[in-house]
């Protein structure tokens, strides 16, 4: 086999207003034909702006030093004019984020024939044909319609093929994806990780994976790359990191992700628990667009038909695909969207026929936190503002004094100083912000908690620290709370009891132990299955089974 | 970083001024407004002559230092420079006046409609859309027949024209806002819809409106001159640099002068205007911002 990259003492660095902050410190490592490179680490750990760096997309400040040799050739500190009859033609990338990586106004058509007529003299007819071609190579359904069509009409998977499709159009020999199924629900992302390896096999392309989940790094890869801070930490092949590791950050790494997989032996609540609220054959349905004007309105049945309980001082799980209805129903009981049918009563009262005096009375004590940290708090108020809101409205004859140390109080349970009080939301990483909007949630004083997805746009180090404060203030505040998130591992840890939702339909729902080791349903079994776990032997057997299941 | 640590707890705003200052031609451009506007406030009270006083020896004078007249005189003998500060008052009180009137209805109106949604929403829309269709000198003409020529008709006419497009685009981004997670967080917080209109809509629109001021000043500056141009202005012996600028060409082939002082300082001012508003735009442009902080 001959080695298509050498990477040899790489280093990168950023100049930031004087300060040189080093992203990439003395990095050796090698690609095979044909051969998938995972590299692993936390965010921060250099990861994308090692392989930024080698294809000269570094931001204007910084610099990278060492030597990268692709196919005999150095390409590190190349001219961007020698640059570009590389980039895109013999190393492709593809990125995290298949949303905002193609362009919502040119046909698909368009995007991908733009990339093919850039790099070579193919007219309109043979661009399109090999579009077309593409675009079946990586299953896009009935290619010849959707060349035609926009990249909104399709879902965040089809993107990506799409993006693939796109990068592969130039037959590259090298495809570098960066965090390509981060985005993507499991179901989805199992199948774009197989079809990575299909094309990977069909082209005789080498590919590196960026990625922080290990689970996907079992699945693809021949050799890791751990990376730390910018700093190697292992290096080698897959099957022999994973079951001998050597580093330390390595074996933290895989016991993270392994402990979120062992089941756990949850101490059940141990006095009879009293019903906190109750959902009774909850529907909410949105009109869709009508064809035309006298045509029936159609509606999307985002929560069809719903019932079940809440008991008091539990954890409920709910779980589910993008689209599954998860986030309506949070909004219904929060009483954020008005249901279409059904009932929904917390604490013994129907929330859907409250006055004004009793919804504030019934919002103190229900309260939630949102995904996005970012977004979920106002970018024009400071902490202390943010948290002095609903201070303001549910005890409005609290004092200047009271409150100030009502909010540093709140502030410390989350585990802020008092420091944080007077900065913005821009001044925070994504961890604290998601830190005060647990704060701004329990200030209140709430009985229920609604998390949605609170913990899935963060860091995996910074996720399992907020995990933590949330059963710790659980613990604490005497909470109840519905978690709702797509990410399996988090549920099974931290749930007493879990529903599984599928377009708009409860599926199952049961103790977490029984739901996630005995799963009634197909629908729950494959879900399970397609969450990839950091155990390679295991994951190429699942592999070579879906393979030939499909032939 | 770091350097984030260093000057903690600024607001976006003062984020933004920094990078103003850092743009040259904002920020030049700011000082001339400034230095513009002292010239109008305190100019006509430094000049020995009153805006309708006569100077029967120098009719359509030169400018010259000699006979004190620097922008000279008009046809009627009155000093121009004065006329050019008085008409600057005038000129600039309307940009600015009419912006804010027209900034404060179009954006509660807008952040309202967009906010509730719905039916109050299309009623509110299509009232706008009612009157955009009304022809804008016909309505200007139809108040002075009403009730006479005065400034203030001005002021109530531009400005109720132009808060019809800001409502239209604070709509549009009310829209956008209203689906941000924080907007749930507060209802949740138990905050009223007035509260979240004003806490939490309308300063994140502070960006946006803050550039739609600094390009509208200028057009209702020129809104202003156009109706001076056709008479429907400005009274004599009142005067703005539109009608002085009307004036001016008139008398351009003997008195260039008469056209080229107010005609400088109109567009000294729009340039200004303009710039200052190019200059907010990236200032508040939050990627902007990052991207110079590295």
């Amino acid at each position: 086999m001959d080695k298509i990259l050498s990477v040899d003492s790489l280093n990168v660095s950023f100049n930031t207003r004087g300060t040189i902050i080093t992203a990439v410190n003395n990095l050796s490592f090698g690609l095979q034909k044909n051969e998938v490179l995972g590299i692993v680490g936390e965010s921060g750990s250099g990861k994308s702006q090692t392989v930024l760096s080698l294809m000269g997309l570094l931001e204007s400040n910084g610099a990278a030093t060492g030597s990268a040799v692709f196919k005999n050739k150095e390409i590190l500190g190349l001219p961007d004019k020698e640059l570009n009859k590389i980039r895109g033609n013999e190393i492709a990338m593809i990125f995290q984020d298949p949303m905002s990586s193609l362009n919502p106004y040119v046909t698909i058509g368009q995007q991908m024939s733009g990339v093919l007529r850039q790099h070579s003299k193919d007219n309109k007819k043979e661009a399109r044909d090999r579009c077309v071609e593409m675009l079946s190579a990586v299953k896009v359904p009935s290619p010849d319609k959707r060349i035609d069509g926009y990249s909104f009409e399709l879902s965040g998977g089809m993107r990506q093929r799409v993006m693939i499709a796109t990068a592969l159009l130039t037959s590259p020999d090298l495809l570098i994806a960066d965090e390509p199924t981060t985005a993507l629900d499991v179901t989805v992302q199992e199948k774009i990780l197989d079809l990575i390896l299909e094309v990977k096999e069909k082209f005789l392309m080498s590919v590196i994976l960026i990625t922080h989940d290990l689970g996907v790094v079992a699945r693809t890869c021949d050799n890791v790359l751990v990376l730390k801070n910018g700093i190697k930490q292992e290096y080698g092949d897959t099957e022999q990191i994973f079951y001998s590791p050597q580093a330390e950050h390595t074996q933290e790494l895989l016991f993270k992700s392994r402990e979120l997989d062992e089941p756990l032996q949850k101490t059940e609540p141990n006095i009879e628990p009293q019903t906190s609220a109750s959902i009774k054959k909850l529907s909410v349905f949105f009109p869709l667009p009508k064809n035309n004007f006298f045509s029936k309105t159609e509606h999307l049945k985002a929560v069809n038909n719903l019932s079940f309980d809440v008991k008091e001082g539990e954890i409920l799980g709910v779980v589910g695909e993008s689209g599954s209805g998860k986030s309506t129903l949070a909004r219904s009981i929060l009483k954020l969207q008005k249901p279409t049918g059904g009932s929904i009563s917390v604490f013994g009262e129907n929330i859907l026929r409250m006055n004004n005096k009793q919804t504030k009375k019934f919002r103190k004590n229900i309260q939630v936190v949102f995904q996005d940290p970012f977004s979920s708090l106002n970018p024009r108020m400071t902490v202390s503002e943010i948290l002095a809101e609903p201070l303001d409205s549910f005890f409005p004859k609290t004092t200047k004094i009271d409150a100030i140390q009502t909010i540093t109080g709140c502030l410390d349970d989350v585990g802020l100083g008092a420091g944080f009080l007077g900065r913005y939301p821009h001044e925070l990483s994504g961890g604290q912000c998601q830190r005060v909007a647990i704060a701004r949630a329990l200030i209140s004083k709430p009985k229920l908690l609604v998390c949605d997805e609170a913990v899935s746009a963060l860091d995996a180090s910074i996720r399992a620290e907020i995990i933590e404060l949330l059963l710790k203030l659980k613990q604490h505040k005497k909470l109840t709370m519905i978690f709702i998130a797509h990410d399996l591992a988090v549920v099974k840890k931290i749930c007493d009891r879990v529903l599984v939702m599928q377009k708009g339909i409860l599926i199952e729902q049961g103790k977490t132990n029984t739901v996630f080791q005995n799963p009634a349903n197909q629908y729950t079994k494959d879900l399970l299955d397609s969450v990839p776990v950091p155990d390679p032997r295991l994951e190429k057997e699942k592999y070579r089974k879906r393979l030939s299941n499909r032939n | 970083m770091n350097s984030r640590e260093k000057n903690k707890s600024n607001s976006l705003l003062s984020d933004a001024w920094r990078v103003l200052k850092k743009n040259k031609a904002a920020a030049t451009s700011a000082w001339a407004m400034v230095v513009m506007g002292l010239m109008v406030i305190f100019g006509p009270l430094v000049s020995p002559f009153a805006l309708d006083q006569t100077d029967w020896y120098q009719i359509s004078a030169q400018p010259g230092l000699a006979s004190g007249h620097i922008f000279g005189t008009d046809d009627l003998g009155r000093d121009l420079f004065v006329r050019v500060m008085h008409g600057g008052r005038i000129s600039l009180m309307v940009g600015l006046v009419a912006t804010m009137v027209s900034v404060i209805i179009g954006v509660s109106y807008g952040a309202m409609s967009g906010f509730i949604g719905g039916k109050t929403d299309a009623i509110m829309m299509r009232a706008v859309d009612v009157l955009y269709a009304m022809p804008f000198l016909f309505f200007v003409i139809l108040l002075m027949v009403f009730f006479g020529r005065s400034i203030f008709l001005i002021f109530v006419a531009i400005g109720a024209v132009n808060w019809l497009d800001i409502a239209r685009i604070v709509r549009g981004q009310t829209l956008n806002l209203k689906g941000k997670e924080f907007v749930d967080a507060a209802r949740t917080g138990g905050a009223t819809t007035t509260r979240i209109v004003f806490k939490h809509i309308v300063p994140n629109l502070l960006g946006l409106v803050v550039v739609y001021v600094a390009l509208t000043v200028p057009q209702v500056i020129l809104v202003e001159s156009f109706l001076s141009f056709l008479g429907l202005g400005v009274q004599e012996p009142m005067t703005s640099w539109g009608a002085l600028v009307n004036q001016g060409a008139r008398q351009m082939e003997t008195s260039p002068w008469m056209l080229l002082f107010p005609g400088m300082f109109l567009a000294t001012t729009l340039f200004c205007f303009n710039f200052i508003g190019d200059g907010l735009r990236d200032a508040l442009d939050p990627k902007d911002r990052t991207r110079e902080s590295g």
